[in-house]
């Protein structure tokens, strides 16, 4: 067990040293000058070199390689160019927001899809599963931004059950808070329980043709014990596995969904980054972002161990 | 064959035949009218110019805002433009980054794939690379290469393709690695091909069916990506209507003028949706063994 922890450590180690390289690429080899870009098309040449010196672009590139790849390591992201503020302190200000937006999609995409899922592989063939079917297909065609605005116009402008947009005033408690954040955690719930709708039937409909669940159905136990006791039991691990590939889908939803919403959270910092070229603002979100993905879904692939006995590293 | 059909019948044993044939032809039916709408989307693209009513940029200021009517069958936006036109303009974008960014992440994507599957030394950092690209969301991978890239429709394909390359390149090794465990790999090994032999005559022929339903996907994934960087701001230039930037600039007139996001809203979702019925037909007609997960 101990021997896999530390392999999937390493391997995790790798994925980020990649990651970073990745970035690195995408801000520094890129052709174009991010110094000329930021300053737009009234900047003099003196101007341009004297950003590209403090952003330490005029070094070659190898040594800005190392250069950066040093400062990640030491979780050092280096400051906004138009914030005022170090990256790591913007990123930290504006989490709190995208962290619980992005659990409320979570745990709405969840309740949505697992329950869903569970009751159309036990129904296969009927209409209720053709009717799930047809739904994750549309719930994933469909855009956040698009579903956002619409909820907004309905539920919101026209209805007035909910907030249009933003986070509240000033100094609202938490409760209200969350209110904001209601119709903005459906608009990115929704299309992402579409994947853990179908991952979840294809997972029960896998674990329903072992021979230990005829066992169980000929004991003659209760057609709900068997699918929820002996057959979702099993298909649990890969539930888990389905929900953490969307982690990826929730936090890209919550970042177009902030921009509907007029939310204040990492999503909406980074689209203004990327809208003013603010590149160490984007350098520090990719990473932190991709960070967080790939932590998350190293802690589900530990979790496997308590969840199934089966499961020995 | 005999296997096909045996497998089928062992499949539909718990449901009643007649009840199973009625699921097959619904789903067939709908991969028919997915079909259909996607032709009247590729129409519409191709023929655009000739079949849209008035020019994209042609603004009638005294009917701007105007409702859906005989005029304006979609009705018009803020600037009197007509909103059916734009949505057929934004269908030509769509679709023509759509197919580029499919075509250019499986030609990439199956070449990483095969390469990392077969030759066993590359696998490992291949996989890697692979890994660490998909662990940006699409849309902020996206987004971050558009600030490094440029913002023409090229710049966009160029970016999406770059997300969606890894998808392919998955499915490519997971294909090859079946492949190359089979007997009629080792004989040609054994008569002596070259590696490069055996990945384009004997493995390559056989990721076709898997990788075209991926592609399919893709192509799904790829126009609503677009949609949302064109949302952003962060896709092309808004003088090219798109689907997603119509929709960014309606939203200040939302409240009373609703068919301004409505109309390329469902562009979207029709076509992503008809996509994605598609590829779901396809993988059911190609590979008949996964019929019992379906």
């Amino acid at each position: 067990m101990t021997e896999y922890v530390l392999r999937r450590i390493a391997g995790m180690v790798v994925v980020m040293f990649i990651v970073t390289s990745i970035v690195f690429v995408i801000s520094h080899v890129i052709p174009g000058d991010p110094a000329a870009v930021m300053l737009g098309s009234d900047a003099t040449a003196a101007d341009i070199a004297a950003l590209r010196a403090r952003l330490g672009l005029d070094a070659p590139l190898p040594m800005q390689y190392l250069d950066f790849l040093r400062s990640v390591a030491v979780l050092r992201l280096g400051d906004s160019i138009f914030l005022g503020r170090s990256v790591t302190q913007a990123l930290l200000e504006r989490a709190p927001l995208t962290i619980q937006l992005t659990l409320m999609a979570a745990g709405l995409a969840t309740l949505l899809g697992v329950p869903i899922g569970v009751l159309s592989a036990a129904r296969r063939g009927t209409m209720a599963d053709q009717v799930v079917t047809a739904f994750s297909m549309t719930a994933a065609s469909l855009p956040s931004f698009w579903i956002g605005l619409t909820l907004i116009e309905y539920l919101a402008v026209r209805w007035h059950v909910l907030p249009v947009a933003g986070y509240g005033p000033p100094g609202a408690g938490l409760l209200e808070r969350l209110r904001y954040l209601v119709l903005p955690a459906i608009a990115v719930g929704v299309p992402n329980s579409a994947l853990i709708i179908r991952f979840t039937r294809t997972s029960m409909l896998d674990v329903l043709h072992e021979d230990y669940v005829r066992t169980a159905r000929a004991k003659g136990l209760h057609p709900v014990t068997v699918i929820i006791k002996h057959a979702f039991r099993n298909a649990r691990t890969q539930v888990l596995t389905v929900i953490g590939l969307t982690v990826a889908g929730l936090i890209g939803g919550a970042i177009v969904t902030e921009t509907v919403f007029a939310l204040p959270g990492v999503g909406n910092l980074v689209v203004s980054a990327v809208l003013r070229r603010d590149y160490p603002v984007i350098q520090g979100a990719l990473l932190v972002i991709s960070g967080v993905y790939v932590l998350i879904n190293l802690g589900i692939d530990l979790l496997y161990a308590v969840l199934d006995p089966r499961v020995r590293y | 064959m005999g296997d096909t059909v045996a497998g089928v019948l062992r499949s539909q044993r718990s449901i009643s035949p007649a009840r199973a044939l009625l699921g097959r032809m619904v789903r067939r039916r709908l991969v028919v009218l997915s079909l259909m709408v996607l032709g009247v989307v590729v129409f519409c693209a191709i023929a655009g110019p000739w079949i849209a009513p008035y020019a994209p940029q042609r603004m009638d200021i005294a009917h701007r805002l105007a409702p859906p009517s005989a005029r304006h069958w979609f009705g018009s936006d803020d600037f009197g433009r007509d909103v059916l036109t734009r949505c057929i303009y934004g269908a030509r974008l769509s679709l023509t980054v759509g197919l580029f960014v499919v075509l250019l992440s499986l030609v990439c994507g199956t070449i990483l794939g095969v390469v990392a599957g077969y030759i066993r030394r590359l696998d490992g950092l291949l996989m890697r690379v692979t890994d660490a690209l998909m662990a940006f969301p699409d849309i902020l991978l996206a987004i971050a290469l558009m600030s490094a890239l440029g913002a023409s429709a090229y710049d966009v394909v160029i970016a999406l393709a770059t997300v969606y390359t890894p998808r392919v390149a998955r499915v490519a090794r997971g294909g090859t690695l079946v492949l190359r465990e089979l007997q009629y790999i080792e004989a040609a090994e054994a008569l002596g091909a070259t590696d490069r032999r055996v990945m384009l005559v004997h493995l390559l022929p056989n990721l076709v069916s898997p990788l075209l339903v991926q592609g399919t996907f893709i192509f799904a994934s790829a126009i609503l990506t677009e949609a949302a960087l064109s949302f952003l701001g962060a896709g092309v230039p808004p003088t090219t209507p798109t689907w997603g930037n119509m929709i960014a600039s309606a939203q200040q007139y939302m409240q009373g003028a609703s068919w301004l996001i409505l109309a390329p809203g469902l562009c979207i979702v029709l076509t992503v949706l008809s996509l994605q019925m598609v590829g779901d037909g396809l993988r059911d007609a190609l590979d008949p063994r996964l019929r019992r997960l379906t």
